[in-house]
């Protein structure tokens, strides 16, 4: 049981560490748009 | 101290701040001024008083009154439209404030004399909130900003409550078996409690900044309860953390928040996209124009152009201004404006509207309205002051709203008192939801309005919507409602042996300088003959000699002068002669519109009793009714007769809708329970009527009484679904029978719900107009 005392605030700094990495994506515009994306799969741009 | 506390400083301690200043003490402050400014610096509000910034945002429709959209930042929920409303109609000098939730903004209308709109800037300020004189591409940048923020809250909640859900699940699997050792079962907690604190901190930032907000002067909002269930709920686990006794209960904390934001996110999204629709019409003008001066052209931006300016429009271009050809010909997409798809042909002299589309040829044009002149811009104010303005079943939603925000929390407390459980409590605070009674109406008003507009009808008054729903009669005038208003030529009877063409393009060219109203059934846009010694006599007609001959047109005693005494048909309005013979009759008639009768026959179809009021002769305005299948009509009505007929329909109790040409019926259409003007775009601001049909087309009529239906019956929907649903709920959690999480799903359910229902569309067959216009931008950015 002792790991639990290593993975506990383990899962913690985990779950700062991926907060910041949305803060990250979203700050960059990633979510800016939500409708384009749907809308791009339909444009054919393959050329 | 002092300056440290204001470098720190929030919303309510400038508020403070201000009451000191007011107090007698701000020689202090304009000693610190500079140390005043957030972060997010404003440009000092005094530079919105300077006549040339004002140019862009600031209309005046009277000599005394100034008007202005301000967009309005910090808002969360009608309490604070309610109070920013407030304030600004405090200010002295204000003549109307109108907030609109769905947009954001603030329509307010002030006298120059008494006050200034940095004043009415500072009074917003003053209440804690901020606002900027309406600049779509700021816009723009709010909204992007309250975006990133929201889901950031939404994402910071979401995370933290699955985290602390796996940290709370060996609790609960272990419950009373003894497997979790006491101090794993602290470390969980102890985990739990440092991920919920930033979900409380952050994510619920808005909840407690907002209740903080009220309670600090002494009012209760939509937010008040669900701070105090949050704020309830974390303190008791917090507590039991640090003590070891007790229950925790961070998961529900978090699962609570993240279902509110979630609600509150649906929520923003909803009127983000119905302030888009009517955002829209602020974009119809292009930002640069070609303008041309002394042979060359330069690109200048779209407002500073200015009345006499030439501008070059190419093909498949946006027109930049109002204005008319000077050369070229081309025909124009007018769509956006009149909802008429079909284009337009536009040649020199015809007249152009800003934000119509240039289809086929470059076009010369002279400006003669720029900016925020337009028409567009015009029926732009227009439409979002009516969103602003709330019909009365709204204003008594938002006041119930009120009301049950007091009931829920007087609830909470007995509940807590009577039952010794904060978690009581906690599911009364978050279960009721006054927020669906004040949320989903605005969202429901905007859309109708920008529907209503993308089919040629300015919505100028929301009340109209209500009024138009209940309508049960609809009175019509004639000249200019159910005909044209404009004369036309009805028949030509020659009197001699002459080509009937050749008769109207001498006719045409008589009257092409004639400003007489029957002239304007004589114009044409071909070539006439040329014309020389043209000479107006005043009452009596036009003369001028063509190919070497005396040709006069007009009465008939003028053209007998010259034609001779033979007697002639006598009852033609204008006639034709030249030296010595008479030459044709002109029977000028005001055409009916081709859509009338089935727009009487559709309004009678979905029973709504049709009446014809006319100034015209009793005779005329009969026929016209026979041949519309309309029973009741008076003719020779004066304004007062008119007034007299719809009043003594109101005496009977019937809801009268009265639709007219906006000008001469002013009076009858305030009388009216509901008024729409027929109005060609120019007049559309002056017009006092709840509606104006923007395309000049009567057939839209139909289509608003559909749309006006059908938004209320939403409104109604909406408000019904949130009364049964906190008739229900409030007493359920107040009995304990429901948890906090379970209260936090039927919370969030209830928002989605109202907010769903209020983006069903309004009509049936939707146009594709947002999306059109929003299409070449996409295709760049995707290119």
């Amino acid at each position: 049981m002792e790991i639990l005392y290593l993975l506990v605030p383990l899962s913690v700094a985990l779950v700062f560490l991926i907060g910041w990495v949305f803060w990250r994506a979203l700050d960059g515009g990633q979510f800016d748009d939500l409708e384009r994306p749907a809308h791009d799969v339909l444009m054919d741009d393959d050329k | 101290m002092l300056g440290a506390e204001r470098a720190f400083c929030c919303a309510g301690c400038e508020a403070v701040a201000r009451a000191i200043a007011a107090a007698g003490f701000e020689k202090y402050y304009e000693a610190r001024s500079a140390t005043g400014v957030r972060p997010e610096a404003l440009p000092p509000p005094a530079i919105y008083d300077d006549p040339a910034a004002q140019r862009e945002f600031v209309a005046a429709p009277l000599e005394h009154v100034r008007e202005a959209t301000l967009i309005l930042d910090r808002i969360r929920c009608a309490a604070c439209l309610w109070l920013n409303e407030q304030a600004l109609r405090r200010v002295p000098g204000v003549l109307r404030a109108d907030v609109n939730f769905a947009t954001q903004r603030a329509q307010i209308a002030w006298d120059p004399r008494a006050t200034r709109l940095s004043a009415i800037l500072e009074a917003i300020r003053t209440v804690g909130y901020d606002a900027y004189p309406f600049d779509p591409r700021r816009s723009d940048a709010l909204v992007r900003r309250e975006r990133r923020r929201a889901l950031w809250r939404l994402f910071v909640a979401g995370f933290g409550a699955m985290q602390v859900m796996m940290y709370a699940w060996p609790a609960y699997v272990d419950a009373g078996m003894g497997a979790l050792t006491p101090d794993a079962a602290a470390l969980m907690r102890w985990a739990s409690l440092v991920i919920t604190l930033p979900v409380i901190l952050f994510s619920c930032g808005p909840f407690f900044s907002g209740a903080w907000q009220d309670a600090r002067r002494r009012r209760i909002s939509l937010d008040t309860p669900i701070a105090l269930g949050l704020a309830a709920g974390f303190a008791a686990s917090a507590w039991a953390t640090v003590t070891g006794r007790g229950e925790v209960y961070f998961d529900s904390i978090a699962m609570l928040a993240f279902l509110l934001l979630g609600a509150r996110t649906a929520e923003m999204f909803a009127r983000h996209r119905a302030g888009r629709e009517l955002e829209h019409l602020a974009r119809w003008m292009p930002s640069f124009a070609l303008r041309l001066r002394q042979g060359a052209s330069e690109r200048v931006a779209a407002h500073a152009l200015a009345p006499g300016d030439l501008v070059r429009v190419g093909a498949g271009e946006r027109v930049p201004a109002d204005g008319e050809v000077t050369e070229g010909a081309s025909s124009a997409d007018e769509s956006l404006l009149t909802g008429e798809s079909r284009p337009v042909a536009k040649r020199a002299g015809a007249a152009l509207v800003g934000g119509s589309v240039n289809l086929e040829q470059p076009l010369t044009m002279r400006v003669t309205r720029a900016g925020a002149d337009t028409q567009a811009a015009a029926i732009g104010r227009l439409v979002e002051r009516a969103a602003a303005m709330r019909p009365a079943l709204v204003e008594r939603a938002d006041r119930l709203a009120q009301l049950l925000t007091y009931v829920v929390i007087a609830t909470a407390a007995l509940a807590w008192a009577a039952s010794g459980n904060v978690w009581v409590a906690v599911a009364v605070l978050v279960a009721t939801c006054p927020c669906a009674l004040a949320l989903a109406s605005p969202i429901v008003l905007t859309r109708a309005g920008a529907q209503l507009l993308a089919r040629g009808a300015a919505l100028t008054r929301s009340r109209a919507l209500e009024a138009l729903e209940g309508a049960t009669d609809v009175v019509l005038d004639k000249t200019g409602t159910l005909t044209q208003g404009k004369p036309a030529i009805a028949r030509v009877v020659l009197l001699a042996a002459e080509d009937e063409e050749r008769c109207r393009a001498l006719a045409a060219a008589l009257e092409s300088s004639s400003t007489h109203p029957l002239a304007r059934a004589f114009r044409s846009v071909g070539h006439g003959p040329t014309v020389r010694a043209l000479r107006n006599v005043a009452g009596l007609g036009v003369e001028a000699r063509i190919d070497d001959r005396l040709v006069r047109i007009g009465a008939r005693r003028f053209c007998a002068q010259i034609a001779g005494a033979r007697s002639v048909k006598p009852n033609a309005q204008v006639y034709l002669a030249e030296k010595g013979r008479w030459l044709a009759a002109f029977f000028i008639d005001d055409p009916l519109r081709p859509e009338a009768p089935a727009v009487v026959a559709g309004l009678q179809a979905v029973g709504l009793r049709v009446h014809l009021v006319s100034g015209d002769a009793p005779r005329i305005v009969g026929a016209l009714a026979r041949r519309l299948g309309i029973e009741s009509w008076a003719g020779a009505a004066t304004p007062q007769d008119k007034l007299g007929y719809v009043s003594r329909l109101q005496a009977e109790g019937r809801a009268v809708a009265m639709v007219g040409d906006g000008l001469n019926d002013a009076p009858v259409l305030a009388r009216a329970d509901a008024s729409v003007a027929m109005g060609a775009g120019a007049d559309a601001a002056q017009l006092q009527a709840d509606l104006v049909l923007t395309a000049d087309r009567l057939g839209a009529l139909q289509d608003v009484l559909v749309i006006a239906r059908r938004a209320m019956r939403l409104v109604r929907q909406n408000l019904g679904w949130a009364l049964a649903y906190n008739a229900i709920a409030l007493p359920a959690a107040a009995l304990g029978w429901i948890g906090p999480w379970e209260a936090a799903i039927g919370m969030s359910a209830s928002s989605f719900i109202v907010v769903l229902n209020a983006l069903r569309p309004l009509a049936k067959k939707e146009t594709w107009k947002s999306s059109t216009s929003s299409s070449p931008s996409r295709s760049l950015s995707y290119s």
